[in-house]
C-alpha cells in the first residue's frame, strides 16, 4: 500500500490547526514543508503531498501544516499576517519535532521562523505575490466594468484589508506582504526548477500534478537532508 | 533578440497555462488569446504579467494592460519585445 498520511494537530495563537504528517513514527528525519501562499498552496498541495508520499518511501518523515485561515482551519484569513504565519511555522515546528524545513515560493518568507536548516525552492518576494493578487483583482474589476489601480486599492486596503482573488487580505497581511522577502543566508540552500526537472505548477490557472517533480524533489531533500547536521 | 522573447512568452504560456508544447508551438502571431483560450483568466493573467517581468526583468504598469495586449499572441510578444527594448 501506498504510504498513508496522519492528521495531527498542533496549536497557534490559542487555536488549534490540522497537519499532515507521513512517514515512519521513528524517523530521524523529520521534514516540515512551508507551503507556498494563496492560490499558489492550492495548486501545488497535490505535487507536495505526493512528494511527502515519496519521502515516506524512503523513511523520512515529513509535515505539512496548514497555515492559520488556510485549508481546514477555523482562524479567519483575513486576520492572519505574514508575522502571525511565521509564529505558526515556528509552532509546529517545536510542537511535532521537526528537524529540518523546505520552503516552496512563499514558504520562503517564513522558513526561517523555525531556525532549522533550510532548503528553498523558487522562493519569491512578498510584493511579487502581492503585485499579482492585486493584477487578479484589477482584471476581474476591469471585466465588470470599474476601473481600479493597484495603489487605489493598497489606500484602501490599509484600513479595511481587501478581497483579492478570494482571499481575505487583512491590513497587516497587505502591509507585510509589501516589505516581506525571503531571508538571505549562506547556510540555506536553494533551488530552482531546472534543479528538479520541475514545471511551475504555482503559476498554473488549473491545478496540475507533477509525479517526476515529486520524485526529484523528494529525491534533493532526502540527499540534502541526510548531509545536513541536526 | 526578438526570438528569444518570443521563446520565453511560450516557454511562459505553457507554464502559466498549462498548454502541451504543441499547443504552444502551435500559436502565431494572429493566435487569439484571451477569450479564446479558457485557461486564461483573470487569475492567470495576474500570473502571467508578473511571471514576465521577471523572466525578461521589465516593468509593466497596470495603466498599459488592456484587452489589446492578451487580444493575440503577436500583441503580447510585441508588446514584451517593446518594453525590452526600452
Amino acid at each position: 500500500m501506498r504510504p498513508q498520511p496522519v492528521h495531527l494537530h498542533y496549536s497557534t495563537a490559542d487555536q488549534s490547526e490540522y497537519c499532515l504528517r507521513f512517514g515512519p513514527v521513528d524517523a530521524d528525519r523529520i521534514i516540515l514543508i512551508v507551503p507556498p501562499l494563496f492560490d499558489e498552496m492550492n495548486r501545488t498541495r497535490r505535487m507536495m503531498v505526493e512528494m511527502m508520499r515519496e519521502l515516506a518511501t524512503r523513511d523520512v518523515a515529513s509535515l505539512l501544516p496548514d497555515l492559520p485561515g488556510c485549508n481546514e482551519s477555523t482562524a479567519a484569513l483575513s486576520i492572519q499576517s505574514i508575522e502571525s504565519w511565521r509564529r505558526a511555522v515556528s509552532d509546529v515546528a517545536a510542537q511535532l519535532a521537526a528537524t529540518h524545513v523546505v520552503a516552496i515560493r512563499g514558504g520562503g518568507l517564513l522558513d526561517d521562523a523555525a531556525a532549522l536548516p533550510i532548503w528553498r525552492l523558487a522562493p519569491v518576494k512578498g510584493a511579487s505575490l502581492l503585485k499579482t493578487l492585486l493584477r487578479a483583482r484589477i482584471a476581474a474589476d476591469k471585466e465588470a466594468g470599474i476601473t481600479t489601480t493597484a495603489a487605489q486599492l493598497i489606500i484602501a486596503g490599509q484600513h479595511d484589508g481587501l478581497n483579492l482573488a478570494g482571499h481575505a487580505i487583512g491590513p497587516e497581511m497587505l502591509m507585510d506582504l509589501e516589505k516581506a522577502h525571503p531571508v538571505a543566508s549562506d547556510e540555506i540552500t536553494e533551488a530552482t526548477l531546472t534543479d528538479v526537472a520541475g514545471t511551475a505548477l504555482w503559476l498554473r490557472s488549473e491545478p496540475g500534478e507533477s509525479p517526476q517533480m515529486s520524485a526529484a524533489l523528494a529525491a534533493h531533500i532526502d540527499r540534502w537532508s541526510a548531509m545536513c547536521g541536526r | 533578440m526578438s526570438q528569444d522573447v518570443e521563446t520565453i512568452i511560450r516557454a511562459l504560456l505553457s507554464d502559466v497555462l498549462g498548454l502541451s508544447s504543441e499547443k504552444v508551438s502551435a500559436l502565431h502571431n494572429d493566435s487569439q488569446l484571451f477569450g479564446a483560450i479558457p485557461e486564461l483568466d483573470s487569475l492567470a493573467v495576474g500570473g502571467l504579467l508578473t511571471e514576465v517581468e521577471d523572466r525578461l526583468d521589465i516593468t509593466i504598469d497596470d495603466d498599459e494592460v488592456d484587452g489589446e495586449l492578451f487580444a493575440t499572441f503577436g500583441n503580447l510578444v510585441r508588446f514584451a519585445e517593446t518594453k525590452v527594448a526600452e
